[in-house]
């Protein structure tokens, strides 16, 4: 199979967050701010192509029956892998996200990309697919957490961009999460179809 | 290679490997990463201590003092300036937050007023009560700062419980929440003051 098609689906034509709805509770959860959506982004992209290249070398090893919880067990391994390294040496983005970052294990796309490629493709396909559904949920999450920074606190990336006493706070409670995704989802349709 | 079969030994061998590969490794991982969340956390703790009391150059005499109201003990850092007390920064909590437990610490200067606080720890929504940690010492805003106030002389309750405090907007729950914290902290530190005058007078005596 083409790699470059392999590695580009991820961002829009079969990006997990706009185009197949998985992972809504990280994507729902930490969007407060572009920060939050790209360090979460790029936690998930790590577990996501640890995880795919590993079960990609030992799918043969693992009996059809005892696939799932073996996937789960190598998930949550590179999940805390990634909480421990995070706290030791960034501790202001595991201060913002800690909540967050165990729930990675139960992230569907972690799980699915496992079950629906890694296990049935080779180890360099598996790598380059997990390399791009992170970061197609990294750009999502991101273009999530702009938005909601813009509209719900004036500022990008912390930086202010207009008074705080213009800002909708609804924008950065969890209607303002639907809303904004629900939007995100129609513009990214529309894009795809064009 | 072919598939391996789904008979019973060959599971329990796949699973046990799986496991015991996954946590000698995060032992590993573990042992590599203690002593960096060991330091950042105690710089953390010290950079806090700095932030939140006058000027000192040196911190003596640590303490752990069970606040009045019952409870887990608080951390006391006594901080000292050419011998002289200058104040005392105080390791405070509150189960009353939006999320749960919030750790503070909280700095009273020798006129028993707060003189700073910083966030050590809490799991409030982002975007809403996380910003208490600048909330109640933006020195712009004079009702909803606690810096130069103390729960003797400020009624130390948020505006809309009748108190002298502003809370942060939209999340009144964080805010009496912190107002408890550190009340819990000047309690605490009230009575080890009035205790510690008690024992000064019988040595006088």
């Amino acid at each position: 199979m083409n790699q470059w098609k392999n590695f580009s689906k991820g961002f829009i034509k079969e990006n997990p967050v706009f185009i197949l709805l998985l992972g809504m509770c990280p994507t729902l959860g930490v969007t407060t701010s572009a920060i939050n959506g790209l360090g979460m982004g790029l936690a998930t992209t790590f577990v996501l192509v640890m995880s795919n290249l590993v079960v990609s070398l030992i799918k043969n090893l693992i009996p059809d029956k005892v696939r799932i919880p073996s996937f789960i067990v190598i998930i949550a391994t590179f999940v805390t892998i990634v909480q421990m390294v995070m706290q030791a040496y960034v501790p202001a983005l595991y201060k913002s996200l800690g909540l967050f970052i165990p729930l990675i294990v139960v992230n569907c796309i972690v799980l699915g990309r496992a079950e629906a490629f890694a296990s049935k493709n080779t180890t360099g396909s598996s790598m380059i697919d997990g390399l791009g559904m992170g970061l197609g949920f990294s750009f999502a999450l991101t273009l999530l957490g702009s938005v909601r920074e813009i509209l719900g606190s004036g500022k990008i990336f912390n930086i202010p961009i207009y008074p705080e006493d213009y800002v909708t706070l609804l924008f950065v409670l969890p209607p303002g999460a639907f809303i904004v995704l629900g939007y995100l989802i129609y513009i990214i349709n529309k894009v795809k179809k064009a | 290679m072919a598939k391996r079969e789904s008979t019973f030994v060959n599971m329990v061998t796949a699973l046990f490997l799986v496991t015991l590969i996954a946590s000698a490794s995060l032992g590993f991982v573990h042992e590599l990463t203690r002593i960096s969340i060991e330091t950042t956390m105690e710089e953390a703790k010290m950079e806090a201590i700095k932030m939140v009391l006058p000027e000192y150059d040196e911190i003596t005499g640590e303490c752990k003092i069970a606040p009045p109201q019952g409870g887990d003990s608080l951390e006391f850092y006594p901080a000292f300036k050419n011998g002289k007390w200058v104040g005392t920064a105080i390791k405070t909590y509150t189960n009353n937050g939006f999320g749960g437990t919030i750790s503070i610490m909280a700095g009273i200067d020798a006129n028993g007023n707060f003189s700073g606080y910083e966030v050590l720890d809490h799991e409030e929504t982002p975007g809403l009560g996380s910003k208490m940690d600048t909330w109640f010492k933006d020195p712009e805003k004079p009702n909803q700062q606690i810096i130069g106030k103390n729960p003797g002389s400020t009624n130390f309750t948020v505006s809309k419980d009748g108190g002298d405090i502003d809370a942060i907007t939209a999340s009144t729950i964080t805010s009496r929440a912190f107002l408890d914290a550190l009340r819990r902290a000047w309690d605490a530190f009230k009575e080890a003051q009035t205790e510690a005058e008690k024992t000064a007078q019988a040595d006088l005596k």
